[in-house]
């Protein structure tokens, strides 16, 4: 597919992988390229050099992202990218580590190292791409699948409960927690780019659409029509304030969530430890 | 000469020894045992020397966590045990994937599953070869001394920098614990093999080149290479392939980069093998027992020699075959039901009988025991 | 019909002691110092091994220390040269491990049941209770009686050994223990 003049004028394409072809593996109107799209902006807006930064990611569709972008990527294995992130950035802590992971990645197979990143308040800015649904493999369900939703492992509906992922990291102590959709794209920059200021550990969860698998099985139509439920369905966190739990159920709240800058960071207190015993 | 520091060490203290003689900087890790001491060692002495301690959530995350700070430059180091050592599995072969130089210590005890956390065991010497899927080459060292423990610890390191690929040194229970008094080297005693980097300008780079030893320079991340590290089979800039052609150069790289460099990997110590009717092949602590006993029976007039295996994977055919061709039986003993035994048996000539000596009851082979068999056999 | 068995002999460089006793009664910390005394003696080399874990407490501890002039091959103790029995559970349990005329030392405050003439008996937990006001010392004690009925290591190394390891303020007392145990094994040292 030629590259138009318009298209290379783009921020977008500056951090593009050359020698990485597209099409990426993602279905046509998946919001991973739209929190791409985003992620890079903000990485160049906020003048971060390519060099100083790495992506970590697991196994899905989401976790895929960092490969096409050009930074240090380091796609590893299924649920451990928050554990091999803890390596790079206190390995080097100098560098911006940001971790892309999906809901099954971060909250089922690596649920254990996304709470104990939390609890370190290590410097990594977790986001965390939710669209309730493991889509590499099939559109299976997953740590977010709602109650009652139909996936291809709960065939009569979910009886299962689900987690919600910034109530899981404030309790497990992050110190940046945010939530946006993908249809909220300048809030999304917005939250993204305060993760990435963040000095401590920052989730930012980005709600998107899998209408291949989970809007199709739930009868939620295609992405244009999710991308507009989100828009109904999201509510600011001052809104919210205001409704009871009743009128919260389906609701996504959406902004900060939670922000802590008292607590210390972990390489920051080992960094200390380091000065006061080599004296 | 003078003389150098000495110091009562445990094996498991003479690897923290070891991996800081070589560089380490590096550790992850989660409490296990018999090899804590591995880990309060590090927490001790990293910061003090300006390196990075910490402990995970569990072996999973410490074995993620030393790949990701390799991947920045560290030496990177974690000590588990047969439990930890199985958690780790899947992210071990990522590492031999992504080319990644780590060391791994597995203090062995009694298995299989929790099975005798306290006692002596040497059952994990096949999974050390084979515990991940899919297909791969390994390396695996023993040693047997508290002061082998530190030379072998160094020696770990150097080889997982120069074939930049996991090596696992296989300790177990009994070498863990025991102390003895070793000289502690100075600079310059020991060879310390830091990694290869690249010098090809980045536009120029090709993060898994074939080059003529087919070990690829490695940058560490921020140093303007920016390159793609992933578990799938991925081509020379390190990007994923389903491609026949390109996934056959690279599990073909991944083997012969061992494969065909495996003389600089092999060690062993062979003695009074020429005139034996009987050899013993052993490693680990069950080679101090065999050469006790080869040293008894030689006393009261018996041929024995002994073959004690330094360097476990990639396994030395041609010399258990060389050394051997003389004699009339070997006795492989082990600390298991059996595993280094077949591959003795391979390459056995048909006129010698193997017989083995197996525990897997948590003891240590004892030199009276290989001195029964040795009656039995001749 | 033995053919081997009946020739063989355990090699004569090794000396093989165990340090046997209840759990909390500092076997394993006894074990560490007299390999630190001993590397500080000379040149021997030395190989110093425990039971480990849950097991190794209460009941029966015992740690066991191989001494050689040469390379020391099987690192744990096969037939003893020296046994220091701390109870009567580890006298028991150990008796058959020393070789004939080995060095049998007792603490007989605590073992009554001896089934050897052979042997030498000092009550070293009722001396550190009396004299030294506390019983902990009585492993040191027992090392000082070991270096003056063995010359395997000075008083001077086992001083100094003990004290490197010994919590700070109990200098004094772990001194006298050695004192005590060392002038006591004098006393009775057959040669």
């Amino acid at each position: 597919m030629a590259t138009t003049e318009k298209q290379k004028s783009d921020i977008t394409h500056k951090y593009l992988r050359p020698q990485k072809s597209f099409p990426s593996v993602w279905c046509p109107g998946c919001g991973n390229g739209i929190v791409m799209g985003a992620f890079v902006r903000v990485v160049d807006k906020l003048g971060y050099s390519k060099d100083e930064v790495a992506m970590v990611s697991g196994i899905g569709c989401t976790s895929r992202l960092p490969v096409y972008l050009d930074f240090n990527s380091l796609h590893t294995t299924h649920g451990r990218a928050l554990a091999f992130a803890t390596g790079v950035k206190f390995g080097q802590p100098k560098m911006k580590v940001v971790v892309i992971t999906g809901d099954g990645d971060a909250l089922a197979i690596g649920g254990n190292h996304f709470i104990h990143a939390c609890r370190r308040n290590i410097d990594i800015t977790c986001i965390l791409i939710n669209n309730h649904t493991y889509g590499m493999t099939g559109g299976q369900g997953s740590p977010t699948t709602p109650e009652d939703a139909i996936s291809t492992t709960t065939p009569y509906g979910n009886v299962e409960k689900h987690f919600d992922p910034c109530d899981l990291a404030m309790a497990a102590g992050a110190t940046y927690v945010a939530r946006g959709t993908v249809t909220h794209y300048p809030q999304m920059e917005k939250i993204i780019s305060a993760g990435l200021e963040h000095e401590g550990f920052s989730l930012i969860e980005i709600i998107s659409n899998c209408h291949t698998y989970y809007g199709r099985l739930n009868r939620k139509g295609d992405a244009p029509a999710m991308l507009e439920q989100f828009k109904e369905n999201a509510i600011t966190t001052g809104k919210a304030k205001k409704m009871d739990e009743q009128e919260l159920v389906g609701k996504y709240v959406i902004g900060k969530l939670h922000e802590d800058n008292v607590k210390s960071e972990f390489c920051c207190e080992y960094q200390k430890l380091i000065d006061h015993q080599k004296g | 000469m003078a003389n150098k520091k000495k110091k009562l060490l445990q094996g498991n203290g003479a690897c923290v020894e070891g991996a800081i003689y070589a560089g380490m900087t590096f550790y992850a890790g989660y409490p296990i045992t018999p090899s804590t001491e591995i880990a309060e060692g590090c927490a001790k002495i990293l910061p003090k020397l300006g390196g990075r301690f910490i402990q995970m959530e569990d072996e999973i995350a410490s074995i993620a966590a030393i790949i990701g700070a390799s991947i920045t430059g560290h030496k990177a180091f974690t000590g588990t045990s047969g439990p930890g050592y199985s958690l780790m599995s899947e992210s071990l072969g990522y590492a031999y994937m992504t080319e990644t130089p780590i060391v791994v210590v597995n203090v062995q005890r009694g298995g299989p599953s929790t099975g005798l956390p306290t006692k002596v065991g040497q059952a994990d010497t096949m999974q050390a070869r084979w515990g991940t899927h899919g297909d791969y080459n390994a390396i695996a060292i023993a040693p047997s001394t508290v002061g082998e423990c530190l030379t072998e610890t160094i020696r770990a390191f150097n080889l997982a920098e120069r074939f930049r690929t996991p090596v696992t040194v296989l300790l177990d229970e009994v070498m863990g614990h025991m102390r003895e008094i070793i000289e502690l080297p100075e600079k310059g005693d020991h060879e310390v093999f830091d990694r290869v980097k690249p010098t090809a300008k980045p536009e120029d780079f090709e993060a898994f080149e074939m080059t003529d030893n087919l070990v690829s320079p490695m940058p560490s991340y921020g140093e303007g290479y920016r390159y793609n590290v992933t578990g799938l089979t991925h081509d020379v800039h390190g990007f994923s392939t389903n491609r026949t052609d390109e996934t056959i150069m690279k599990l073909d790289k991944l083997y012969n980069k061992i494969e065909h460099f495996k003389d600089e990997i092999f060690k062993s110590r062979v003695e009074l093998v020429d005139d034996a009717d009987v050899i013993f092949i052993s490693y680990g602590t069950v080679s101090r027992a065999a050469l006790q006993a080869m040293q008894i029976a030689r006393k009261a007039g018996a041929k024995v020699g002994s073959i004690q295996l330094y360097t476990i994977w990639p396994f030395d055919y041609e010399m258990i075959k060389r050394a051997t061709k003389n004699c009339k039986k070997v006795i492989v003993a082990e600390m298991n039901m059996g595993q280094i035994c077949h591959e003795v048996q391979k390459v056995l000539d048909p006129s010698i009988k193997l017989e083995t000596v197996q525990r897997y009851d948590g003891e240590i082979i004892t030199p009276m025991e290989l001195l029964e068999k040795l009656e039995e056999v001749l | 019909m033995s053919k081997l068995l009946d020739k063989i002999e355990i090699p004569k460089d090794r000396f093989e002691i165990r340090l046997s006793g209840s759990g909390g009664q500092g076997m394993i910390f006894g074990s560490v110092v007299l390999c630190e005394a001993i590397g500080q003696s000379g040149n021997k080399s030395v190989v110093q091994s425990q039971s480990y874990g849950p097991e190794a407490r209460g009941g029966a501890s015992k740690a066991d220390v191989v001494i050689s002039d040469n390379e020391i091959y099987y690192p744990k103790a096969m037939k003893l040269d020296l046994l220091l029995a701390m109870t009567q559970e580890s006298l028991d349990k150990y008796y058959g491990d020393l070789k004939d005329h080995g060095v049998l030392i007792i603490d007989t405050s605590l073992v009554t049941e001896i089934p050897t003439e052979e042997f030498y008996g000092i009550e070293f937990t009722r001396l550190a209770r009396n004299e030294i006001g506390s019983i902990v010392v009585s492993n040191v004690m027992a090392l000082g009686a070991i270096c003056a009925l063995t010359g395997l290591f000075t008083k001077e190394a086992l001083t100094e050994a003990v004290l490197a390891r010994a919590p700070r303020g109990t200098e004094e007392r772990n001194t006298k223990a050695i004192e005590i145990g060392y002038a006591e094994a004098l006393k009775i040292k057959k040669d």
